[in-house]
C-alpha cells in the first residue's frame, strides 16, 4: 500500500495536519504503528488505540480506529480494562516517555508484571514536549530542560529494561530513523500474546534539540543512524556495543498471559 | 409467584448483590478499610456470572480500569474509601466528561488523610460534589440500611446508564459493616436500565451529538462504530475544540443532564414530618440515630421529625425548601463538621434557623446526642 492508499485508509485525515512540529520523529513513528497494522490485515473495528497526555499521545485522534486519549500515565490502566472486559480486542497503547514512566511508571511496570495482551509503543523523545521542555526520566545526564537550566543530574531510565524486568514478554527497540525495524517490532509485539513494550527513539528538534544544540533534525536523525547498533550484531561482537544503543528484537519468552489466565477460572465457575 | 432468597449480610455484601443484579460485570478495586468486602465478594462472585474481577495497582487505574471496561459495553464498577476516593477524583473527571456510565462506591471512614480507617465518618460529602477539577455533574447516593444498599446499588448503575455519567454510593462505615436480613428480589421484580445505543449505521454516528434528552447514544468499543474518546473539551464528533462558545456548551449540557432531570433522581424518607416542628435532618448511619430520638422525643410529646435524604447530590432543594416552610427549626445531624449542613443551611437558613449537630470522633452519632442538642437548645 502506497502512502496515500495508507493515509486514506488508516487515518482520520480530517484531523490532520497533525499538531507535531517539523523535524519532530513522532509522524514516522506512527505510521510504522499504522503500517504494521495494515500489515497484520487488522480488522480495524477490533483494534483499540489507547493514549495518555503529551506529544506522543495525541496521535489516537489522527487514527481511524476505536480510540481512547487518556488522562496523563493511565492510558496502560485503561487499556487493562478494556482488554481485560473484551480480550478480542487489539489493544494497543501510545504514549510518551514522561507518560510511561514518570507519572504512568507505577501502571508500566503492573502492566508487565501481569504479561496481559497489551502492545504498548513509547515514542521516547526525552524531554516533555508539550508543556515546552522539561526533563524526564529519559533525559540523559548532563543534558539540558527548561527546568534543568544547570544539566540534569537525575539518572535516566532504560525503558526496555526496565518493561523487561517487569515481566514484559516481548522487548524491542527501534527509532524513528530505522523505521523498518520499527514497524517489524511492532507487529512482532501485537501478535505476541502478552504484554509487548516497543521503544521507538524519537526526536524532539523544538526543545531538547535546540537546549542541547544538537542541530537540525536531520542532524538529529543521523545521530541515530550512527549511534544505533542491531542486539543482533552485539551478540556476536559484544565490543560493538560500546558508545552505541542497542536496538532490534530485544527479549521474547513467552509466558502465560492474564486474559488467559482469567478464562480458565471463568470456565471452571461460570455457572449463571 | 415470586421467588423471595433471604440471607443475613452486611451493607458492603449487599452492594454486591445489587450491583451484580443491575448487571455489574466487571469490577477494578484496590484494597481499603472499611470497603474491602465489595472487592472481596466481587472477586468471589463475577466469574460465576462470566464477569470480570481486576485487583490493580492503586485506586487511579482502579477507576481507569472501570472506565475502559464501560467503554466495551459492560456495566463496572470500583469501591474505595476516603485515601482511595481522593486518588480516584482525577478520572471520576474523566468519566464525567466522557460520558462513561459506571458506580464508585465509597464507604466512608475517618479522615483526612489516612485518618481512622475502621470508624464511620461522613467528611466526603462536599468531595463527592467538588472532588475532581471544574463543573460537572454529579449524583450521589447514600443508603441507610442494608436492603437499601442492595436497592440503591441497582438504581445507581440505572442512573449511570441513563444519564451516561459515573454514579457515587455515598456509603458510611456504619452501614457497610452492619449486618441485617436482606431480601433478594426476583430478577422478574427488578427494573434494570441499559444505556441507550445508536441506531444510525456507524458511517453516521456523530458520538457526542445529543438526542433531546441532553443524553448521546453510546457505542461500544468493537461494535463498528469507531470514534474517538478524549477527556479535552470536545465537539459533538469527540474530537478536542478550542471554540469557546462549543466549550461552554458542552459543560452546560453535561451539568444540565442531571439538574434538568432532578425529579428523576430525588430519593428521600420523610418520617413523622407530617406536624413535625422540629425538623431532623439525617443521612445514613446518622438517620437511623434520629429515629430513635425521634421516637423518645414524641413519646414525650415534642412534635419532631426526619428528613432523609437518599439522594446526597444533586442537592433536594425543592425538598428542603418545603420542609424549611413547615418547621419552626432545623437540625442537621452528621459525621462531619457540617458539610450537608451548608447545604441546607442556605436553602432554609433565611426562613428558620439551622442548626448542626456534628461528631468527628469517628463514633456514630447516637440517639441521646441528638435528643440533648436539641433540648439543649430550648
Amino acid at each position: 500500500m502506497n502512502a496515500s492508499e495508507i493515509t486514506k485508509k488508516y487515518y482520520r485525515a480530517d484531523k490532520l495536519p497533525h499538531i507535531w512540529c517539523p523535524g519532530c520523529g513522532h509522524g514516522t513513528l506512527l505510521n510504522t504503528v499504522v503500517r504494521a497494522i495494515d500489515k497484520l490485515g487488522l480488522n480495524k473495528d477490533d483494534v483499540c488505540i489507547v493514549s495518555g497526555i503529551g506529544c506522543s499521545s495525541r496521535a489516537s485522534g489522527y487514527l481511524d480506529f476505536n480510540t481512547l486519549h487518556t488522562t496523563h500515565g493511565r492510558a496502560l490502566a485503561f487499556a487493562t480494562g478494556i482488554k481485560h472486559a473484551n480480550p478480542k480486542l487489539h489493544v494497543i497503547v501510545i504514549t510518551g516517555d514522561g507518560d510511561a514512566s514518570a507519572i504512568g511508571g507505577n501502571h508500566l511496570i503492573h502492566a508487565a508484571r501481569r504479561n496481559i495482551d497489551i502492545t504498548t509503543i513509547c515514542f521516547n523523545n526525552n524531554i516533555y514536549g508539550m508543556t515546552g521542555g522539561q526533563y524526564s526520566p529519559t533525559t540523559p545526564i548532563g543534558d539540558f530542560a527548561t527546568t534543568a537550566p544547570y544539566g540534569n543530574i537525575d539518572k535516566p531510565f532504560d525503558l526496555c529494561n526496565l518493561a523487561q524486568g517487569a515481566g514484559a514478554s516481548y522487548v524491542g527497540r527501534g527509532t524513528a530513523y530505522h523505521a523498518q525495524l520499527m514497524q517489524k517490532l511492532i507487529e512482532n509485539g501485537i501478535q505476541n500474546k502478552g504484554f509487548s513494550f516497543v521503544e521507538g527513539l524519537s526526536l524532539c528538534p523544538t526543545y531538547y534539540g535546540r537546549k542541547n544544540k544538537k542541530g537540525s533534525a536531520v542532524k538529529m536523525h543521523t545521530f541515530l543512524k550512527d549511534h544505533c547498533v542491531d542486539k543482533k550484531i552485539v551478540d556476536k561482537k559484544p565490543e560493538m556495543a560500546e558508545n552505541k544503543i542497542i536496538i532490534g528484537e530485544l527479549y521474547n519468552n513467552q509466558k502465560p498471559e492474564y486474559t488467559d489466565n482469567y478464562k480458565v477460572i471463568i470456565d471452571k465457575f461460570h455457572n449463571y | 409467584m415470586s421467588n423471595k432468597e433471604y440471607k443475613l449480610l452486611q451493607g458492603n455484601e449487599a452492594c454486591v448483590e445489587g450491583a451484580i443484579a443491575a448487571g455489574m460485570r466487571f469490577f477494578a478495586g484496590y484494597p481499603i478499610t472499611p470497603s474491602t468486602e465489595i472487592a472481596e465478594l466481587s472477586a468471589q462472585k463475577l466469574p460465576k456470572y462470566g464477569g470480570k474481577f481486576i485487583q490493580m495497582e492503586d485506586e487511579l487505574s482502579s477507576m481507569a480500569a472501570i472506565i475502559g471496561a464501560s467503554l466495551t459495553g459492560i456495566k463496572s464498577m470500583t469501591a474505595t474509601s476516603g485515601p482511595g476516593f481522593s486518588l480516584m477524583q482525577e478520572n471520576l473527571g474523566y468519566a464525567c466528561i466522557t460520558e462513561v456510565p459506571c458506580v464508585v462506591a465509597n464507604v466512608q471512614r475517618g479522615g483526612p488523610s489516612t485518618g481512622l480507617p475502621t470508624s464511620p465518618a461522613q467528611g466526603d460529602v462536599m468531595q463527592a460534589k467538588w472532588g475532581t477539577h471544574g463543573d460537572h455533574p454529579v449524583i450521589a447516593l447514600t443508603p441507610n440500611s442494608v436492603q437499601e444498599t442492595y436497592e440503591i446499588t441497582i438504581t445507581a448503575f440505572n442512573l449511570a446508564e441513563k444519564y451516561r455519567t459515573p454514579v457515587i454510593l455515598l456509603m458510611d462505615e456504619t452501614v457497610g459493616h452492619m449486618r441485617e436480613k436482606l431480601i433478594l428480589k426476583d430478577p422478574s421484580e427488578i427494573k434494570v436500565i441499559n444505556r441507550k445505543k445508536p441506531t444510525c449505521k456507524p458511517e453516521d454516528y456523530v458520538a457526542y451529538r445529543a438526542d433531546e434528552d441532553l443524553i448521546p447514544p453510546m457505542a461500544s468499543f468493537g461494535e463498528g462504530y469507531r470514534y474517538h474518546v478524549t477527556g479535552l473539551t470536545h465537539d459533538e464528533t469527540g474530537f478536542p475544540t478550542n471554540n469557546n462558545e462549543i466549550s461552554g456548551k458542552l459543560i452546560e449540557r453535561l451539568n444540565n443532564k442531571v439538574e434538568k432531570n432532578i425529579g428523576e433522581m430525588s430519593y428521600y424518607e420523610e418520617y413523622e414530618l407530617e406536624d413535625a416542628e422540629i425538623v431532623i435532618v439525617a443521612f445514613g448511619g446518622v438517620s437511623r440515630s434520629a429515629k430513635s430520638a425521634i421516637d423518645e422525643m414524641r413519646r414525650n410529646g415534642k412534635k419532631v421529625g426526619l428528613f432523609r435524604p437518599i439522594t446526597i447530590w444533586p442537592i433536594l432543594e425543592k425538598q428542603i425548601n418545603k420542609i424549611s416552610e413547615k418547621s419552626k427549626e432545623i437540625y442537621v445531624a452528621e459525621m462531619n463538621l457540617g458539610q450537608y449542613f451548608l447545604e441546607v443551611d442556605r436553602i432554609a437558613g433565611k426562613k428558620c434557623p439551622v442548626n448542626k449537630i456534628c461528631k468527628v470522633t469517628g463514633e456514630l452519632i447516637t440517639p441521646n446526642e441528638i435528643i440533648n442538642a436539641i433540648y439543649g437548645g430550648k
